[in-house]
């Protein structure tokens, strides 16, 4: 295995270019330095990037935050801005591993693992985040939804690395929140979580909606039906029980070590439920 | 009862004398030990739960550059013991991979990463065999067969093979004290396996030299018992292999006995240098030793008073891939806290394709203990009766004729109970989705050969050596002891583990022994000591030996008519010792045998969330007799260290195999202990009725902790769930099951 240092993601493109076999990119390494150790992975190039100008850095414009690559966990709950604005994606985030992990783990890290139980993947999907690649042919923006493509597997390219993380500007009226169900309080792997990411009109009645659910498919899913059920409402018991249903009815989980398939899907929907009612208090709704 | 005496050291607070290097990472664990030309060591696994080797080809591994040393089952001789036969072929299968896990070959190298590279050159060809890893499959009569004629003479002939051993203990006549009964309930009860969880792997180094005397180096609960197994296994002299234990990184009986040892040895010996062995995370998990699983017929019967008038208990145990006889613990804990006139405990250990058992704290009592707890819970609702009520009717007393034979001397179960009665705790308000439970739990506690040698120093100083490796703090109380008996601070004193070369045989730390059987060994060392200080003192007065006696660490004469001498103290005669006869010293060799059996009692609240079943542990008290805590913090932390471990067993841990026969959650991910968020502040009450086979009382009190919280956390979740659960661990989608079976 080849370990090289970049200082620029046009160089971490070109070597990656060139690389004839498999290769990672070191953030935070909280997901890739266990890999290695466990024998899971074995790639052939290994790039650091938290030398390349910038990528510690969390800038706003009036249009969106733009997050480094390195920024940690820890860092982005630092952010009083980010976090005012996005509570439900710093608190995913900060749910990541304990605090050693925080010093280090990354969100692009968290996107990249493409696991379907990632913690902050839910809520940069309800909150219609993007990110932005660098490839041999250029800069493209996409959404977080389509990185990832399945277990382990993301849309980009051998040769392309993500540079940013480019998230909205939160809207007035709205809020977001993420929740998940693990069988211990942390150090724990998400069974079924949820993020909802909502806007009220002005009658406090829920103007739009999205509603994403994580560990109970492939990929994080955006679910239609549970934005529908919530939209007009002001999450009365009838808006509360489609949600749950329309989740449930989204959920193609599998059975295993973590969870039965049946405890899953209802338990997806109990989350989305739970974390619907904090979007709505945080947008300025009452219950 | 004894008069409670007064002491002056027992009973304090000191600093353990091992504590600032623990924490300040100074302390060498068993990794820690290093060698000039060492190599390091990699196992090759069997990835199947069951399969014949049909060859191993280790000549690619052997030729990559860097490789010392490649060993299989081909590079171990003869063993005439059963026994240490069955432990060498579970540390390298000897032509039968029989569990997930299950070591076949092994490499030393200049480097891991060699190590590692050799092992993937190393070419096993396997035929799988049919597996079983469920205890009630195992012992169907066509369940396949571990070991053939490998059954113990207890065993019911006609019993399918996998049964290697079967126990039956009580008196009276169940079936009577049923039809008596004016409820009998009967309930099947299964938990699962559990690992011991210690946060140090295995780790060891071993130096065979070319004239065949070996060093060795290693995380053990006792490494007398890793020199007797190892030399045997090496075909050497006890007395040319020195074992040394190393500060150990957590035990809880899953360090009594050797997983890697032999296999570093067997390198050493082949390479001719140093090898260093050191288990990762996985190997833990996959092929050390975790307790039994269980499946348990549970069968009680009592009056309306609450008087139990039988209990039947029918234990089926699985221990893993060799014969071992453990569930006899179970059958002879599960009714010992009762008093009863009908009460009948059977037992079976089952061989299946899973890494052999070993003892986890009080092996084999918690499971059966969960079961019976829980159904005299659920017979005490049923007639609306308070639960320790019940239990205070039926405790087991002084004079008791237990359920497994002895009759009890001074025990302090009544106390406890009565003390968790009068807790505020008890009568503490719950909120909603809460649940309070209650659990009664015992464990034997053992005396056993021991050794210690003890030097009173000319500055008045004591070095104090003894062979049991220290796990919950021991240095600490014996050289409490020591300062006890002999009068003097407990800073004077210096209690260290000597390694097998340096103090005599002493038996493994397990069985909440130590305190008990090394306290002993020290205060006769100390008196063996004092007498020969009294002589020492009598002949510097010049007057006779019975003329003088000890008292509070120094030597007076014993009246007037002894004459008028100023009392010599301890410092005093040490100083002086070159000059009365060379130096000061005392020993003693035992194998003390009236340990006093413990109590005790959990009291704790749940809160479980009714759409999810996760359940939060809201307060845990504990409540057990220990007849003296020598230091009540380090006592105190094995309460709270057995309820947390006991905890974990109830809600989360288990082994989880796949249909594959393999273990799916080698990990501390998915094999889930608790983390301290998970926990509350774990109180504790200690009661101390004195043992009455102890100078100063002690029993032991390490084990007992773990056997209440499986039934009494059972007990708070399913109060507080409104539904009955009879399988561990109670994990939320479980619990949500439940919850949704009742709707
Ligand atoms: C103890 C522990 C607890 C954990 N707990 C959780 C948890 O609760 N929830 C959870 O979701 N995860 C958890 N994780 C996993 C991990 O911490 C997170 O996924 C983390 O966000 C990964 O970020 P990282 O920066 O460390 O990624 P790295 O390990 O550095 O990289 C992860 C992957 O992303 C790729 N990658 C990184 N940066 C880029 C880039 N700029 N462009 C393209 N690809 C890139 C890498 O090639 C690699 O495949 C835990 C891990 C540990 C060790």
């Amino acid at each position: 295995m080849r370990y090289v240092g970049v200082n620029s993601f046009a160089d971490a493109v070109d070597l990656m270019g060139s690389e004839q076999g498999k290769c990672m990119i070191l953030a935070g390494g909280t997901d890739v330095l266990v890999q290695l150790k466990l024998g899971l992975v074995e790639p052939d190039l290994l790039i650091n990037i938290k030398a390349i100008p910038g990528v510690k850095e969390i800038s706003v414009s009036s249009t969106e935050y733009r997050i480094g690559v390195a920024v940690s966990g820890a860092e982005l709950g630092e952010d009083a801005g980010l976090k005012a604005e996005w509570p439900g994606i710093v608190e995913a985030m900060e749910l990541i591993g304990s605090t050693q992990v925080q010093g280090r783990a990354t969100l692009v890290g968290n996107l990249c693992n493409a696991s379907p139980a990632a913690d902050a993947v839910p809520a940069l999907v309800s909150a219609a985040a993007r990110v932005e690649i660098l490839g041999p042919l250029g800069r493209r923006k996409i959404n977080v939804k389509d990185v990832t493509i399945a277990p382990g597997k993301t849309s980009l390219a051998k040769d392309e690395i993500i540079t940013a993380v480019c998230l909205p500007r939160q809207q007035k009226n709205s809020g977001d929140a993420y929740l998940r169900f693990i069988p211990r309080t942390e150090m724990d792997i998400a069974v079924a979580s949820a993020a909802v990411n909502l806007i009220l009109a002005q009658d406090g009645s829920v103007q739009s909606a999205r509603v994403s659910l994580g560990a109970v498919a492939p990929t994080v899913l955006l679910v239609d039906d549970a934005a529908k059920a919530l939209v007009g409402s002001k999450l009365d018991d009838a808006a509360l029980e489609q949600l749950s249903m329309a989740c449930s009815a989204a959920c193609s989980p599998i059975d295993d070590r973590r969870g039965t398939i049946d405890f899953r899907t209802k338990t997806a929907g109990v989350l989305a439920c739970r974390a619907a009612k904090i979007a709505f208090q945080r947008a300025g709704g009452s219950l | 009862m004894n008069v409670k005496r007064k002491f002056k050291v027992l009973g304090t607070r000191p600093v353990r004398p091992d504590g600032v290097e623990k924490v300040t990472g100074k302390a060498l664990f068993g990794a820690d030990t290093y060698a000039t030309g060492m190599l390091h060591a990699r196992i090759l696994r069997s990835p199947h739960a069951h399969a014949r080797i049909v060859s191993i080809d280790t000549s690619a591994a052997e030729a990559l550059a860097g490789v010392k040393a490649v060993i299989t089952s081909a590079d171990f001789g003869e063993v005439d013991s059963e026994m240490t036969r069955d432990t060498m072929h579970n540390c390298m299968a000897n032509g039968v991979a029989l569990y997930d896990g299950h070591a076949v070959a092994a490499v030393a190298a200049i480097s891991k990463s060699v190590a590692a590279a050799a092992l993937k050159l190393i070419k096993v060809e396997y035929e799988t065999l049919p597996h079983v890893t469920d205890v009630d499959a195992a012992m169907q009569p066509d369940a396949p067969v571990l070991h053939a004629n490998r059954q113990h003479r207890s065993v019911v002939a006609g019993t399918p093979g996998n049964v290697v051993y079967y126990c039956d203990f009580g008196h009276g006549d169940v079936d009577a004290g049923f039809a008596a009964a004016d409820k009998v309930i009967e309930r099947t009860f299964k938990t699962a396996a559990t690992h011991q969880g210690y946060i140090e792997p295995h780790a060891c180094l071993a130096n065979v030299g070319s004239d065949g005397k070996a060093d060795l180096w290693c995380s053990t609960q006792g490494h007398y018992n890793v020199r007797l197994i190892c030399a045997e296994i090496m075909g050497m002299d006890e007395s040319q292999l020195r074992v040394t234990a190393s500060e150990i990184g957590g035990g809880f009986g899953g360090k009594t006995t050797v997983f890697i040892e032999p296999v570093a040895l067997a390198l050493s010996r082949k390479a001719g240098k140093p090898v260093k062995l050191v288990m990762s995370r996985d190997e833990v998990f996959r092929a050390s030793g975790p307790t039994m699983s269980a499946s348990m017929d549970i069968k009680i019967g009592m009056n309306a008073d609450g008087k139990i008038t039988a209990g039947h208990a029918k234990l089926r145990y699985q221990g893993g891939a060799f014969p071992y006889q453990m569930v006899m613990m179970g059958a002879m804990s599960a009714f010992a806290t009762y008093d009863l006139e009908h009460v009948r405990a059977e037992g079976w250990d089952v061989m299946t394709n899973r890494p052999k058992m070993i003892s986890y704290r009080a092996p084999g009592a918690p499971m059966a203990v969960y079961a019976v707890e829980s159904v005299i819970g659920e017979l005490a609702a049923e007639f609306d009766l308070d639960p320790i009520d019940v239990r205070i009717l039926n405790a087991s007393r002084e004079g008791t004729k237990s359920s497994y034979g002895p009759t009890f001397k001074a025990i302090g179960l009544v106390e406890s109970l009565e003390a968790a009665k009068a807790h505020p705790h008890y009568s503490a308000p719950l909120g909603a989705n809460q649940g309070r439970g209650v659990s009664c739990g015992f464990w034997f506690n053992f005396g056993g050969q021991v050794s210690v040698s003890m030097a009173i120093n000319a500055d008045g100083t004591v070095n104090l050596i003894e062979g049991n490796p220290d796990i919950g703090g021991s240095r600490a109380s014996i050289s409490m002891m020591a300062a006890e008996e002999l009068g003097i601070p407990y800073e004077k004193i210096k209690t260290i583990i000597g390694d097998t070369a340096s103090v005599g045989f002493s038996d493994v730390t397990d069985g909440s022994r130590v305190t008990f059987a090394v306290g002993i060994a020290t205060i006769n060392a100390a008196k063996a000591a004092k007498a020969e200080m009294c002589k020492r003192a009598a002949k510097t007065w010049g007057i006779d030996v019975d003329a003088v006696e000890w008292i509070d660490g120094a030597v007076h004469p014993t009246g007037h008519n002894a004459g008028e001498f100023p009392p010599l103290s301890l410092a005093e005669i040490a100083a002086n010792s070159g000059r009365t006869g060379g130096p000061i010293a005392g020993h003693h060799e035992g194998a003390p045998d009236k340990a006093g059996v413990s109590f005790g009692v959990h009291l704790v609240d749940t809160e479980v969330d009714p759409e999810t079943g996760f359940t939060t542990v809201k307060r845990y008290t504990v409540f057990q007799d220990v007849g003296k805590a020598i230091h009540p913090s380090y006592v105190e932390g094995q309460m709270q260290g057995g309820a947390v471990q006991g905890i974990g067993w109830a809600l989360n841990e288990e082994y989880i195999y796949g249909e594959d026969g393999r273990l799916q959650n080698a990990g501390f991910l998915d094999y889930r202990i608790p983390v301290a968020s998970d926990l509350p502040m774990i109180d504790t009450v200690i009661i101390e009725v004195p043992n009455p086979g102890h100078p100063f009382g002690v029993r032991g009190c390490g084990e007992t902790a773990i056997v209440p919280p499986l039934a009494a956390v059972g007990a708070a979740v399913c109060a507080a769930a409104g539904v009955r659960l009879f399988e561990l661990p109670m994990s939320p989608p479980k619990i949500m099951a439940a919850i949704d079976a009742k709707k």
